[in-house]
Formats: C-alpha cells, sequence, structure tokens
C-alpha cells in the first residue's frame, strides 16, 4: 500500500476540516482529491506531507506508520499551487535543492539535474531565474524540484489552479504521461471534475471534511453513491419524483427528488409510448453538442443536451413542440447542495 | 448543478468580449481629455511645489548645509584640529560601540520578533505587533528615565545592583540599554511586511525537501528578506548613533567618559566652542548622508525585485 489514511480528523479553530477520513491508495497509482473548496481535500494532502499534523488517526507512507515523522523525513515530493520556486535561485538551483541539503556529491548533482530538466522538457533553461519563465515552466520547475529527491510519493495541491486554460489542458495530459514515465505514487488536488477525471487512475470525492466516494472515474460517473457525487460530477437536473416525466417511465423513487443528467434526456418530435409534451424554450449551440432547454407543462425547466447528429436529424428549432421521456435517473436519499 | 451549466454558458463569452473591445476604441481616449484639463489649471502643481521647495528650505536644507558652512568656515585646518581632540575621539568610539552593541542584539530580536508575528497566529499576536512600536511612541527622554527609576539608585532594581557593584544608570551599560531601547522596532518593523508577502509557500517547500530548520532559514528565509533586513539595520544603525535624550538621561553626561558624539555636540556647544560642535555635527550628518544614500540604494534594488 503507497498511502493509507486511517480515521483521521482535523479541526482549525471551529472548522471542522476533516473528519474521521480513512483512504487507501494503491502504490505507484495516481489519484485525484476533487471536491468544492472547503471540502478538506487540501487540508488532507497537508496532512498526508505532514505539513499539518492531525488532532486524531493515523496516516502510514509505504507501509511504515509516519504519523508522528516530520515532513523532513517522509520522503515525500509536493508541488504547490503558486509553484513556490525559490526566487533567489536558479532553476538549476531549485531543482538541486533537495539533492544539496542531503550532501549529493557536486557530480550526481549535475547528471540528476540535467535529467530532470529533460524530463521536464526544460533543457537549456537551467540558469534561467524563476521570473524569467512563464506559469506553465515554472510549475514543471516545481515538478522537476519535487521528483529531484526520489520522493516515495509526488503530492500536488492544485497544480495548475494558477494557469490558464490552454497551458492547464496541456500539462494535464503530460503529467498523466509523465505519471506513466515515473511511476511514483501520486495525489493530486483539484476542484475541477473535467481534470481530475482526465488525469487519474481513481478519484476521490470529497465534501465537508468527509469522503463521499472512491472509484475510477468511469465507476463514479455512472454509479454516483451520493447526491453530492452526483450534482458535483457532471451537470445534472435535479426534478420532483412526482414530475410525469418519471411517473410515466416507471421511475419512481421514495425520495423528493430525481436527479436526471442532460445526455439521459431522449427527445422525439411525435410521441413515442411514455413521452411527455415539452415547449423548446431556448437552443444554445455548443460546437459538437446542442443544449436545449425544454418547459414542461407542469411548468419544470429540463436540460437535455444532444449530439450535432441528432439535433439536425430533428430539426428543432425555439418554441417547438417535442416528446421526451428519461433514459435514466436517480434518486438518493439525503440531497446535499452546493 | 450549476457548475456544469456555468461551464457550457462561458463558451459564449469570447463574442461578449469581442463586442467590447470594438466599443473601447470608437470612444475618446479618456488620455486626451485629462491632458486638456491639466493645462488648464496648470498653476496648480507649480504652486504646490513653490511651497515645498520653499518649506524643505527653511526646515531642511538651510540648516544642514549650514552645519557644514559653519564647520568649514575658517579652512579645513580648525576643523582637524577639533576632530583631533581626546574627548571627540572618545565619544566617537563610545558611539560605535553602542552602535556595535546595539544593532546586532536588535537585529536577533528584530527577526525572531518579524518572524513570530509574521509567521504564527496566537493569542495577543496584534497587541504585541503595536507593542514593538512603544519606543516610536514613547518621548526618549521618557524612554531615558524609565531606566533611571527601574536601575537608578532609587530605582526597583538598585539595591540590588548597589550591594553587587553594579553600575548601570551613569555608566555605559545604561547608554547601551538607551540606545537599545530607541531603535529596537526597525529590523522587525522592515521585515514583517516582506516576510508576510513572501508567504510560507517557499520556507514550506524547503521543508519537504528535507531541510531543517535552521537550513531552511540560512537557505530560504534570509535570502528572500535580505533587502528588507538591511534596510532595517540601516535605519537601526542611524538611530542608535543619533540618539540624544534617552542616552542622555541615563548618561550623566561625563565628558570623555559617558558622552557620545551626539551629546559631546550640544555640550560643545553650550560651552560657546561652536566650531568644535560643527565639526562633529559634520560627522553625523555625514552618517546621515551616507544612510540615505544607502537606502535608496536599497529600495532601488527592492523596487527592481519587485518588477522582476
Amino acid at each position: 500500500m503507497g498511502i493509507s489514511v486511517q480515521d483521521v480528523s482535523k479541526q482549525f479553530g471551529s472548522f471542522q476540516a476533516l473528519d474521521q477520513v480513512s483512504l487507501d491508495i494503491k502504490s505507484g497509482s495516481l489519484v485525484a482529491l476533487l471536491g468544492p473548496s472547503g471540502s478538506g481535500k487540501s487540508t488532507l494532502l497537508r496532512l498526508i506531507a505532514g505539513l499539518e499534523m492531525p488532532d486524531s488517526g493515523k496516516i502510514w507512507l509505504t507501509g511504515e506508520d509516519a504519523t508522528h515523522r516530520g515532513v523532513q523525513e517522509r520522503n515525500i515530493g509536493f508541488v504547490f499551487q503558486h509553484y513556490a520556486l525559490f526566487k533567489h535561485l536558479s532553476v538549476r538551483k531549485n531543482i538541486a535543492f533537495g539533492l544539496e541539503i542531503r550532501k549529493a556529491s557536486a557530480r550526481h548533482v549535475k547528471t540528476r539535474v540535467d535529467e530532470l530538466l529533460e524530463l521536464v522538457q526544460l533543457t537549456g533553461l537551467g540558469d534561467r531565474y524563476p521570473s524569467q519563465l512563464s506559469g506553465g515552466q515554472r510549475q514543471r520547475v516545481a515538478l522537476a524540484r519535487a521528483l529531484a529527491v526520489e520522493p516515495q510519493v509526488l503530492l500536488l495541491d492544485e497544480p495548475f489552479g494558477a494557469l490558464d486554460a490552454k497551458v492547464r489542458k496541456d500539462l494535464r495530459a503530460w503529467l498523466r504521461q509523465l505519471h506513466d514515465e515515473v511511476h511514483v505514487t501520486t495525489v493530486f488536488v483539484t476542484h475541477d471534475q473535467e481534470e481530475a477525471m482526465e488525469v487519474s487512475d481513481e478519484l476521490v470525492v470529497m465534501n465537508k471534511g468527509k469522503v463521499e466516494q472512491i472509484g475510477t472515474p468511469a465507476n463514479i460517473y455512472d454509479h454516483p453513491a451520493t447526491a453530492f457525487v452526483m450534482s458535483f460530477i457532471g451537470p445534472v437536473n435535479v426534478l420532483p419524483s412526482s414530475s410525469n416525466i418519471f411517473q410515466n417511465n416507471g421511475f419512481d423513487s421514495a425520495h423528493p427528488e430525481m436527479f436526471l443528467r442532460p445526455q439521459d434526456v431522449v427527445i422525439d418530435t411525435s410521441p413515442n409510448g411514455n413521452t411527455v409534451e415539452a415547449r423548446v424554450s431556448r437552443l444554445i449551440h455548443l460546437g459538437w453538442e446542442v443544449q436545449a432547454e425544454l418547459s414542461l407543462d407542469d411548468g419544470q425547466v429540463v436540460t437535455a443536451h444532444l449530439t450535432r447528429d441528432r439535433f439536425d436529424e430533428l430539426r428543432l428549432v425555439p418554441e417547438q413542440r417535442v416528446y421526451i421521456k428519461p433514459k435514466d435517473a436517480k434518486s438518493f436519499p439525503l440531497y446535499y447542495s452546493i | 448543478m450549476k457548475r456544469g451549466w456555468a461551464k457550457c454558458l462561458d463558451i459564449e463569452q469570447p463574442l461578449i468580449l469581442g463586442e467590447q473591445t470594438e466599443m473601447s476604441t470608437i470612444a475618446p481616449s479618456p488620455r486626451l481629455v485629462k491632458r486638456a484639463d491639466a493645462k488648464r489649471k496648470s498653476w496648480v502643481p507649480t504652486l504646490l511645489i513653490g511651497i515645498t521647495i520653499v518649506y524643505l528650505g527653511l526646515v531642511l536644507y538651510i540648516p544642514a548645509a549650514n552645519v557644514f558652512y559653519q564647520a568649514f568656515k575658517n579652512g579645513i585646518g580648525p576643523f582637524i584640529e577639533n576632530l583631533t581632540q581626546p574627548n571627540f575621539i572618545q565619544a566617537v568610539r563610545l558611539t560605535v560601540m553602542l552602535a556595535a552593541i546595539a544593532v546586532p542584539l536588535n537585529t536577533i530580536f528584530g527577526l525572531c520578533t518579524a518572524w513570530a508575528l509574521a509567521r504564527r497566529q496566537f493569542r495577543g499576536r496584534s497587541f504585541m505587533l503595536s507593542l514593538i512600536d512603544l519606543p516610536f511612541a514613547i518621548s526618549p527622554v521618557v524612554a531615558g528615565l524609565m531606566l533611571v527609576l527601574l536601575y537608578g539608585r532609587q530605582g526597583w532594581f538598585g539595591d540590588v545592583l548597589q550591594s553587587n557593584n553594579i553600575r548601570i544608570i551613569f555608566a555605559f551599560p545604561g547608554m547601551v540599554l538607551a540606545t537599545m531601547f530607541v531603535s529596537m522596532p526597525f529590523v522587525a518593523r522592515e521585515v514583517i511586511p516582506v516576510l508576510e508577502e513572501a508567504g510560507a509557500d517557499q520556507e514550506e517547500a524547503a521543508q519537504t525537501l528535507g531541510a531543517n530548520g535552521w537550513q531552511t532559514f540560512w537557505r530560504v528565509t534570509l535570502p528572500s528578506i535580505r533587502w528588507g533586513l538591511l534596510y532595517g539595520l540601516i535605519l537601526t544603525n542611524a538611530r542608535a548613533m543619533g540618539e540624544f535624550g534617552a542616552v542622555s538621561v541615563v548618561s550623566g553626561n561625563l565628558s570623555g567618559k559617558t558622552q557620545s558624539l551626539p551629546l559631546y555636540v550640544e555640550e560643545a556647544y553650550k560651552q560657546y566652542e561652536t566650531e568644535a560642535a560643527y565639526s562633529a555635527a559634520v560627522l553625523l550628518a555625514l552618517l546621515a548622508v551616507v544612510t540615505l544614500v544607502l537606502k535608496e540604494i536599497m529600495e532601488r534594488k527592492t523596487r527592481i525585485k519587485e518588477v522582476e
């Protein structure tokens, strides 16, 4: 086991940041801690790193109890959201920092730094200072610096949060690729579900200091365990269970609300079995998809996503009458709002 | 639920932005309007600059220039003669010693305080923050008096000190204490904002890379606060060497014994040795000039760092 967290709690003043959290992370895997701000994901990462100490519970790293070990002795690599590069040191010196602390020989330091510069595709920029690099380059230096000491686990706190959209996308793919080369157990924190699903082997969805669900991206998307997970991972319609759209189609539930994904709304131009009638109130073109806002006769508004092909086939226009039914819908015992 | 929709809607934004940029090119440039305004009211800045120059001239420049004029009125010979008097040399030695003790001690204290206040949250933090400024707020004479009331013959520790034959007031140790008191806040005051701005990120990064507290301080914290610290040092030194009030209360002003440079200036002037007074004053003024030049260099370096 790479990392094991057992019943860990952490409080800041009166704020319960983490509440009895347990978690196992396989060695060599790439795991995303996903949740809204205040969900405790960053706190959990800092506890694993040893930058914070838990109020109760235990943290195991590679089979050893590390709860009371200082951050220096945990042999972790940590990448901060705002890079935290040493501003007064060159890129080379930044990357070499951990090795020099460990009193590595000058020759070893040089070869290792060269290796890492190549790995993060910054060969030739070793003599620059952090202020002379772009955001994406800085984050890659931060990664190289963390990897230099060959850590047992690599921890990344919102690593792409401060970058613009295009660079973020590139770096995500690059991080995934890097992990496939280096194979170090990696945990990264993000609030972006798309990012989490794209990069990680496994997702840990957190909310209000607790773990809501752990699983592969596909598993969590298809089988959300709670209302929170369902509404946090991807867009969703929340409608009363009593609505005709569910009643006519056998989606009955003891719970007052049903969750319906926009792509699970089936649209037709003529009545078909158990469909209910709706009016197209708005159409939004998203390129590869069309988003249709549909008003039901009982006043509910349903948002549907349909592919461009299907849209062209139906030739939808605003104010048109259509007939819809749900392909799939879910309900949960408790509904959390976000 | 809102997240998902918001993301979809984002895609529309470029269109709106495009419209805005077009609009702004059509609208008249606000800068042009302002320049026309400035022409109409151009006598205001002139008047303000004039007032400032007259004011600074009367209060600052003319008195300062006069010091140099008076010192060199009879040529360089008398000036040098004044600077070689034994009492003067002793005053310079004392002043240098005061600074040599007060500056390092206040630097260490200032660094510790700055770190504690910038990096730790604890009860009474803001109270301590304002307490550091106490030496700024208290009149130096009062500061000196406080020391006399504590360590003087009639003071709280008076009996203990006397029975152990230790002299603090009217002696060098008292002068050191007074100097330390008045020059205490500068380092902490200069370093706290720099530490706060740098954040704890770099220090935490050093720790994750295996650096212990000492290594983190020398390799990461100190380099990132070096300009603020140096600036604080310069100001501390200037205050330590220039202090009159507090030191004068506790020193007893014994010429050739407990007389620092500012005290020497005052005494010489009172004894109608105007030239000696002005010669010593020139030395103190030169210290101020050097301080200001160094401060300017520091600030320029810091500014360059910030631009980077």
